[in-house]
C-alpha cells in the first residue's frame, strides 16, 4: 500500500477515512480504547501535501497505525486501561511513537490491552474485553455451524491472547497496517498467534522504553504487530537504534534493511526444543509443529533437538522476578504528580493507599503485594536472588543451543488456539497468565529476539502460530527464517466478508491479500 | 472505605469483619500471618481487600517456593542480560526542561509550583 501512496492511487486521507469507517464498523471488538480521528485525519492531510510535492518521509508515510495504550502518548489519553491513570494526558511521545510520527505514520488511536500488561487475554481492563476478530470470521462460523444450531450468536466470542489483545485484533480486522504492543512475558507473540497476525519481539536493548510505561524494567521490549514479516521489518528498521533517554538502549549503529529471500537452506541450523512438548500442549498445535520442522528439513535445512533444561523453572522465576519488578514499578503510582487520586486527605499515607486501591484492579495489587513479599529482607535471598540466579540459568540454557551452531528455534507461540472468553475466565489472571506465557517468557529472561507467525487455521477455523527465537541482536536473520516459513504457508487471509465488502475496492487495487505495507 | 475499624479488625485477626486467616492452613500459610499483612499493605500501600487475595498470595508464595528444587551454587545473579556491556551516560548538560507547567497540569492539587499532598505520614492507627 505504500507503493500505491507513493503512485497515488490511493491518498493517505482515502486510506486514513476508510481505517477510521473500519474502526467504527469493528466497535465491538473493543480493540481500541482510545480513536484519535480529528490527529489522524490531520496527520493524512499533511502526508498528501508531502506526497504532492514528491517528498515522501518513506514506507510509512501516510500509513495508519495503532499504538498498545501504555505508551505515552503527547496530547492524547492514556490508560494502561487502568482507572489509575483515567484522564491522565502525557506531556510527551514515547520514543517508538514519535518515530512512527516522524515517518508520516497517521495515529488512529490507542488500543486496549490487560490493566497495566498484566495477563493473557486482554481482558482485565476496565474498558472491558477484546473481542478476537476471527470469532466473526467465515472460516470460523462455518466450523461452528457444523456443531451447534441456534446458540446465541455472540456469547461463544474468542478472546484475543494478550496483553496486547487490542493491537492485535487492530491490524487483524484490517484497521491498521502496523501495531505496537509490549511484550514483558509474550503480550505481543500471544495475541499475535491468537489473532493470526504476525507479533515481532524485538531483542532487549534493540528498541528504546522511553514513554513504555514500565513493568518489568529488565524484560519489558516494545512490540510490533503486522500482516506480514516484510512489514515487521520495515517498522523494527524505523523503531531500532540508541535512544539517548533509554540507557538501557545499546549504542551500536543500527540501520534499517530488507529481507532477502532464502534460497539456501543448507546453511541453516533450526533447534527444537525437547522440554516445550509439554503435555498441555494439544495436538494441533503438536502437528503444526511437527510439519514446521519436517517443512524445513524437506528444503535442506539441518532440524535438531536441542535442550533448555531448565525450562520447566523459567515461568516460577518470572512469576518471582515480574511481580518484585512490578512492585517497585507501581510504586510511582501515588496519587500526587499525575493520575487519579482519591478523597481521603486525613494523611499522606492514608492518601496513597486509597489511591491505589481504587486505582488498581485486583490483579495489579496481587502482583504488587506478591512482589513485595519477596523483596522483604527476610525473603531477599531466598526469593528475588535466587530468582535471579536462575535467570542465569536459563539465559545460559539459551547461550549453550545458539552456540551449538543452531541458528533459530521453533517452538510453538501458545498452548492452543484462541479459547472462548467463558471459558478463560474460569481460571484466574495468575493461572492463565503462568499457563500462556509457558513458550514466550523465557525468551524474555534471556532477552533474545522472537517472532510469531502465523501458520495455519485450526479444525475450528482458527489460527495458530509458531514462534522462531534467534540469537541475541540477530534480529534480521530471525525474520529473514520467519519471512521464508511465512512465504511457505501461505497462512490464509481472514474472511471478514461484511466489513471487507465496503473496503474492497480500495484493498482489491493492491492486490495484496494480507494488505501489507510494500 | 477505608476506616479505622478496618485496621482495628486485622490487628486483632480473629474473627473480624474481613475474616483474615490467623489459623494455620494446610498450605503452609502459617507464614502469611496477620502480622505479614499489615506488614506488607503498609509498604506496599496497597491492601488486600479480601480473603481471596490472601489466599491469592499463599498460592502465589506457594509456587514460588518451587525454585528451591534448582541448584544455583556459584550462579551469580543475573540483574540484565546486557551485563557485558556499558550502560550509556550521557554528559551532564541541561538540554531540555523548563515544563513545570505543563508537568503541574496532570496533577489533582497544585499551588503554585507545588504538588500538594495532605498532613503528615503517620496513619491514624499509630496516633
Amino acid at each position: 500500500v505504500s507503493a500505491a501512496l507513493k503512485q497515488g492511487r490511493v491518498t493517505p486521507t482515502e486510506l486514513c477515512q476508510r481505517c477510521l469507517s473500519l474502526i467504527k464498523k469493528t466497535k465491538f471488538l473493543n480493540a481500541y480504547i482510545t480513536v484519535s480521528e480529528e490527529v489522524a485525519l490531520k496527520q493524512a492531510e499533511e502526508s498528501e501535501k508531502r506526497y504532492k510535492k514528491g517528498h515522501s518521509l518513506g514506507d510509512l508515510d501516510g500509513i495508519p497505525v495503532a499504538v498498545k495504550d501504555n505508551f505515552s502518548t503527547a496530547g492524547i489519553e492514556t490508560t494502561c486501561a487502568s482507572n489509575m491513570l483515567k484522564g491522565y494526558v502525557p506531556p510527551y511521545n514515547a520514543t517508538v511513537v514519535q518515530k512512527l510520527l516522524d515517518q508520516g505514520a497517521l495515529l488512529m488511536g490507542k488500543t486496549n490491552l490487560d490493566e497495566f500488561a498484566m495477563g493473557s487475554g486482554s481482558t482485565d481492563g476496565i474498558f472491558g474485553p477484546v473481542k478476537n476478530p476471527w470469532s466473526y470470521s467465515k472460516q470460523y462460523k462455518e466450523k461452528r455451524k457444523q456443531k451447534s444450531h441456534g446458540e446465541n450468536e455472540d456469547s461463544h466470542w474468542l478472546i484475543t491472547g494478550g496483553s496486547s489483545g487490542g493491537s492485535a485484533a487492530a491490524v487483524s480486522a484490517f484497521t491498521c497496517f502496523a501495531a505496537l504492543g509490549s511484550d514483558t512475558g509474550g503480550s505481543t507473540r500471544n495475541p499475535a498467534a491468537h489473532c493470526g497476525v504476525v507479533g515481532l519481539k524485538p531483542s532487549y536493548g534493540l528498541v528504546s522504553r522511553h514513554g513504555l510505561i514500565p513493568l518489568v524494567n529488565s524484560m519489558d521490549v516494545p512490540g510490533i504487530l503486522t500482516r506480514c514479516v516484510d512489514d515487521a521489518a520495515i517498522v523494527l528498521g524505523i523503531l531500532a537504534g540508541h535512544d539517548p533517554k533509554d540507557s538501557t538502549t545499546i549504542q551500536d549503529p543500527v540501520k534499517p534493511f530488507t529481507l532477502p529471500n532464502l534460497t539456501d537452506m543448507s546453511k541453516l541450523c533450526i533447534g527444537i526444543p525437547k522440554e516445550y512438548l509439554t503435555p498441555e500442549l494439544s495436538s494441533e498445535v503438536q502437528s503444526l509443529w511437527s510439519k514446521a520442522a519436517n517443512l524445513f528439513e524437506s528444503e535442506g535445512a539441518k532440524v535438531i533437538e536441542v535442550s533448555l533444561p531448565h525450562t520447566s523453572y523459567s515461568i516460577v522465576c518470572y512469576h518471582v522476578l515480574c511481580t518484585s519488578e512490578v512492585a517497585s514499578n507501581m510504586a510511582r503510582f501515588d496519587g500526587l504528580e499525575y493520575g487519579h487520586r482519591c478523597d481521603i486527605d486525613v494523611s499522606t499515607e492514608a492518601m496513597y493507599a486509597a489511591t491505589r486501591r481504587e486505582g488498581f484492579n485486583d490483579v495489579v495489587r496481587g502482583r504488587i503485594l506478591s512482589g513485595n513479599f519477596f523483596l522483604l529482607k527476610e525473603n531477599y535471598e531466598n526469593y528475588f536472588v535466587k530468582a535471579q540466579k536462575v535467570r542465569r540459568l536459563i539465559a545460559r540454557d539459551f547461550v549453550n543451543v545458539f552456540n551449538s551452531g543452531v541458528d533459530v528455534l521453533l517452538t510453538p507461540t501458545t498452548l492452543s488456539e484462541a479459547v472462548p472468553h467463558t471459558e478463560f475466565i474460569r481460571e484466574d489472571n495468575r493461572t492463565r497468565s503462568a499457563q500462556d506465557d509457558l513458550f514466550t517468557q523465557a525468551v524474555n529472561m534471556a532477552g533474545l529476539p522472537a517472532v510469531s507467525v502465523p501458520m495455519a487455521l485450526s479444525s475450528q477455523g482458527l489460527p495458530i502460530g509458531l514462534q522462531f527465537i534467534g540469537r541475541a541482536f540477530c534480529d534480521q536473520q530471525l525474520l529473514t527464517v520467519a519471512k521464508w516459513f511465512e512465504k511457505q504457508v501461505q497462512f490464509p487471509v481472514i474472511q471478514l466478508q461484511e466489513l471487507m465488502d465496503d473496503c474492497s475496492s480500495v484493498f482489491e487495487n493492491e492486490k495484496l491479500a494480507s494488505v501489507s505495507l510494500k | 472505605m477505608w476506616t479505622r475499624a478496618v485496621w482495628l479488625g486485622l490487628r486483632a485477626s480473629a474473627g473480624g469483619r474481613r475474616g483474615f486467616p490467623s489459623k494455620a492452613d494446610p498450605q503452609g500459610s502459617r507464614r502469611v500471618t496477620a502480622e505479614l499483612i499489615e506488614h506488607l499493605e503498609r509498604l506496599a500501600l496497597v491492601d488486600f481487600g479480601s480473603q481471596e487475595a490472601v489466599a491469592r498470595l499463599e498460592k502465589a508464595i506457594a509456587f514460588a517456593d518451587r525454585l528451591r528444587a534448582v541448584d544455583t551454587d556459584g550462579v551469580e545473579p543475573m540483574e540484565s542480560v546486557l551485563e557485558d556491556r556499558c550502560l550509556y551516560l550521557r554528559s551532564d548538560n541541561v538540554v531540555e526542561g523548563n515544563c513545570a507547567e505543563e508537568l503541574l497540569q496532570n496533577s489533582h492539587r497544585v499551588v503554585e509550583e507545588y504538588f500538594v499532598a495532605p498532613p503528615g505520614m503517620c496513619c491514624p492507627k499509630m496516633a
